[in-house]
């Protein structure tokens, strides 16, 4: 077997299993500071126990996402080797600061979040709530400059066989960054929203804890409507910087193998045939592509044939995983939209297929996080660093395949059950409900 | 002292406080089973509650931090100790969730497979700690371009193995320490009496260690001759040692408590001196070896980065006492505890 396929699986599935968390605990982080401060504004009881309710949710999250994330602060150094030496300066340094001025403030506040409730007066409580929410989305800052930077590399020289920091600032606020970390966020508010409504709206299809439920699902409604409608927004600015920054990406995320000497069409949907250059039954709107990258429907917009054929990203699932995500994207406006307009006209409680849909709807934005980061990730290939390391030169000399294959199965039984475990006991404390989330404890 | 220098000391600092802090909640899973009741055992979980999370990142900060300064040894050590280390992350993991996942059901069956996961768990990530110190004093199989020649077996040598059965008496002692702080009653007498078996087997295993790495290992008391002030580091940690035994026996439960950190500290110190200015001694060739300058980042990354820790490990720091203060006193098993 070959290692860097090896070291590639057990990537993709260790960073896939911990990204199922990060999302959930930094959208749930500001929904959290939302509720307790309406709590404290308002003095309602029903936003205390909905408060400690989905602090009980965010605890057993933020632990298996910790769980999770020490094994990535860990891969880079045991199968990435020659990657980590060549980067160290640089993302190395993100990873380090993100874990002073994000992980600690984060996992620290998150004991009186869930163990303080009797122990401090609710303006500390909410103040430590006000600092886990800070720390997962500081958090997440730090980790999206990492990656920015790998995709835009900026602020760096190259010298001594690596890439030394020139400058501090243009190496975190690379090309990509802000583009990037917007969209990260969005994703993780969907993802928030649409958990914490497809739980309210379970209650409300079973007629249990109605006010809360209520109250819940309002505070994720404006919260999912804003980010899902914001998202295509944020994402058409990331496209540019794509097309600008790399060209490639964009060339397989569209399946436009031919640059010609005309607008580029777009696909709504089809599949990328590398063999003959073709996308095979697709619909495509004419020019839309040149409208979205140069704002025009004149100038081609780059193909895969100004590209050496080494350079180029797998083709067909970068377009797929891409256009998925995109499609899940006008899902979650269609829905939100939607129940806004049933709220509006009071009737969203009592419309149990629509409440239905939202319960139905609970995995897709964690898939559409999921898919969205494929397609950065595949597309950034060959490159480990783009345009200048290649993933085959990025592993570790020393580790063997067998060795990497252990570990792969390891993972991958172990994060099984822990996923079944993970889930099994969301369900069980969503049924237990609000009130006696914490039965069973005795 | 140059950045290189505060970089060394500053990695030391994380590791030391990451042995002092998970070292005790490491500790507390090591003596898990020894508590036979299952209200006894929620009391050893809820006495790391609030903490363990928080104690972690200093692993994670420790380990961010040397990919930032010496990414050359960060590339070397973990991808050498590669079984190991993901022995160690198969530890972590089982870990925290054992303690998320434990007192949630009542099942007994369910409750006594996640204690063992803890308690074993717990186990095998100090011992690997420890195994991994001893080979850093016995030095690494590091070639001439700073990569590793070796196989995991070949880390299992009698005074690895011997220095990691030391570090899982240490920490187990430092988590009686911890608990006897935090229990009342009956179970306050039960860890009382785990506290003197495991002093009694960590003074037995600290000696032979120490013969052994005087006798066998010069790479680690290399320095004691030119430095003659490193033999009162090794006569503090001999009294801060005395001084917890004493602690414990007058019961005074926090200053016990304080002499065991201290300890702990002592015992990081004498490693710190031992490595310097060496990250990894190669045993291969001597001029092989990764040190603080052939191994180090950029100087301008060098010197960012420790401004960065320098506004935050304070911050960090201050709010970690906020957080040990509020959770202070005994505990107290109540509807929102493990």
């Amino acid at each position: 077997m070959n290692v860097e396929l090896l070291a590639r699986a057990q990537f993709a599935l260790t960073v896939m299993f911990h990204y199922l968390f990060p999302p959930l605990t930094i959208g749930l982080g500001g929904l959290l500071v939302l509720m307790e401060w309406r709590c404290l504004r308002t003095g309602d009881p029903t936003y205390k126990s909905l408060a400690k309710f989905w602090t009980e949710i965010f605890a057993l999250c933020f632990a298996l996402g910790v769980a999770s994330g020490v094994v990535m602060e860990f891969q880079f150094g045991t199968n990435w080797g020659a990657y980590s030496r060549f980067v160290g300066d640089i993302f190395g340094s993100a990873l380090a600061v993100e874990a002073i001025v994000a992980f600690f403030l984060e996992s620290t506040f998150l004991a009186v979040l869930v163990f303080g409730w009797d122990r401090v007066p609710p303006k500390m409580h909410f103040f430590s709530t006000v600092m886990v929410a800070l720390g997962a989305t500081l958090s997440s800052v730090w980790i999206v400059v990492a990656n920015s930077w790998q995709q835009t590399p900026a602020g760096y020289v190259l010298r001594n066989g690596r890439a030394e920091l020139a400058d501090f600032t243009a190496a975190v606020l690379n090309p990509s960054t802000v583009h990037r970390l917007v969209h990260v966020w969005l994703g993780a508010y969907i993802v928030a929203a649409f958990f914490v409504m497809a739980v309210a709206s379970y209650y409300l299809r079973k007629n249990r804890h109605l006010e809360t439920a209520k109250k819940s699902f309002r505070i994720a409604l404006w919260t999912g409507l804003v980010a899902s409608l914001l998202a295509p927004l944020s994402g058409d600015g990331h496209g540019r910087n794509v097309a600008r920054y790399q060209p490639a990406k964009m060339a397989a995320m569209e399946g436009n193998f031919v640059t010609g000497s005309r607008a580029t069409p777009i696909y709504l949907f089809g599949f990328p045939d590398v063999e003959s250059q073709t996308v095979r039954a697709g619909v495509a709107i004419p020019g839309l592509l040149s409208f979205l990258v140069h704002r025009d429907f004149k100038t081609p917009v780059t193909g895969l044939d100004k590209f050496p054929r080494a350079d180029w990203p797998p083709v067909a699932a970068t377009f797929l995983t891409f256009h998925a995500m995109v499609g899940l994207g006008l899902v979650f406006i269609g829905l939100t939209v939607l129940a806004a307009v049933q709220l509006w006209r009071g009737k969203l409680f009592e419309s149990r297929w629509l409440l239905g849909c939202f319960v139905l709807a609970v995995p897709l934005p964690f898939l559409a996080n999921q898919l969205g980061w494929c397609a950065a990730e595949i597309g950034r290939q060959p490159w480990v660093v783009y345009g200048l390391l290649r993933t085959s030169d990025a592993l570790s000399e020393s580790v063997a395949a067998s060795q990497v294959l252990h570990s792969l199965v390891m993972f991958s039984l172990i994060y099984a059950l822990l996923f079944a475990l993970w889930v099994f006991m969301l369900v069980r404390k969503i049924k237990a409900g609000p009130e006696s989330a914490t039965a069973g404890k005795e | 002292m140059d950045l290189n220098t505060l970089w060394f000391v500053l990695l030391g600092v994380l590791l030391t406080g990451y042995a002092i802090l998970d070292g005790f909640d490491l500790g507390v899973g090591i003596l898990h089973l020894t508590a036979r009741k299952d209200e006894h055992r929620r009391e050893f979980l809820n006495s790391i509650g609030p903490f363990w999370g928080g104690n972690e990142v200093w692993l994670v900060t420790f380990g961010g931090a040397l990919f930032a300064a010496f990414p050359r040894a960060y590339a070397a050590v973990f991808s050498g100790f590669y079984t190991a280390f993901m022995l160690l992350l198969l530890a972590l993991i089982v870990r925290a969730v054992s303690m998320e996942f434990r007192s949630k059901l009542e099942s007994a069956a369910w409750r006594r497979c996640w204690d063992a996961g803890f308690s074993v768990a717990s186990a095998v990530a100090t011992m690997l700690f420890g195994v991994a110190v001893g080979n850093a004093l016995l030095g690494l199989p590091i070639g001439p371009a700073g990569e590793w020649h070796g196989r995991f077996l070949k880390l299992l040598s009698p005074y690895s193995v011997l220095v990691g059965l030391m570090t899982v008496a240490l920490f187990a002692l430092h988590g009686a320490a911890y608990l006897n702080g935090k229990t009342t009653g009956e179970l306050q007498q039960q860890v009382h009496r785990w506290f003197w078996r495991a002093l009694g087997i960590f003074v037995a295993l600290f000696g032979i260690v120490t013969i052994f790495t005087v006798w066998k290992v010069p790479l680690a008391t290399r320095h004691f001759g030119a430095h003659p002030w490193a033999w009162v580091v090794a006569l503090f940690n001999v009294l801060a040692l005395a001084n917890l035994a004493r602690c414990v026996r007058r019961n005074r439960p926090g200053a016990a408590f304080v002499s065991s950190c201290a300890m702990i500290a002592g015992l990081m110190v004498l490693l710190g001196i031992a490595m310097f200015p060496k990250l990894a001694h190669s045993s291969l060739n001597p001029a092989w070896s990764l040190d603080i300058y052939n191994a180090a980042s950029s100087p301008k990354t060098l010197g960012i980065m420790a401004i960065i820790a320098a506004i935050g490990m304070p911050l960090v720091l201050a709010y970690t006492c906020v957080i040990y203060w509020v959770f202070r006193g005994k505990v107290q098993l109540g509807k929102f505890s493990y």
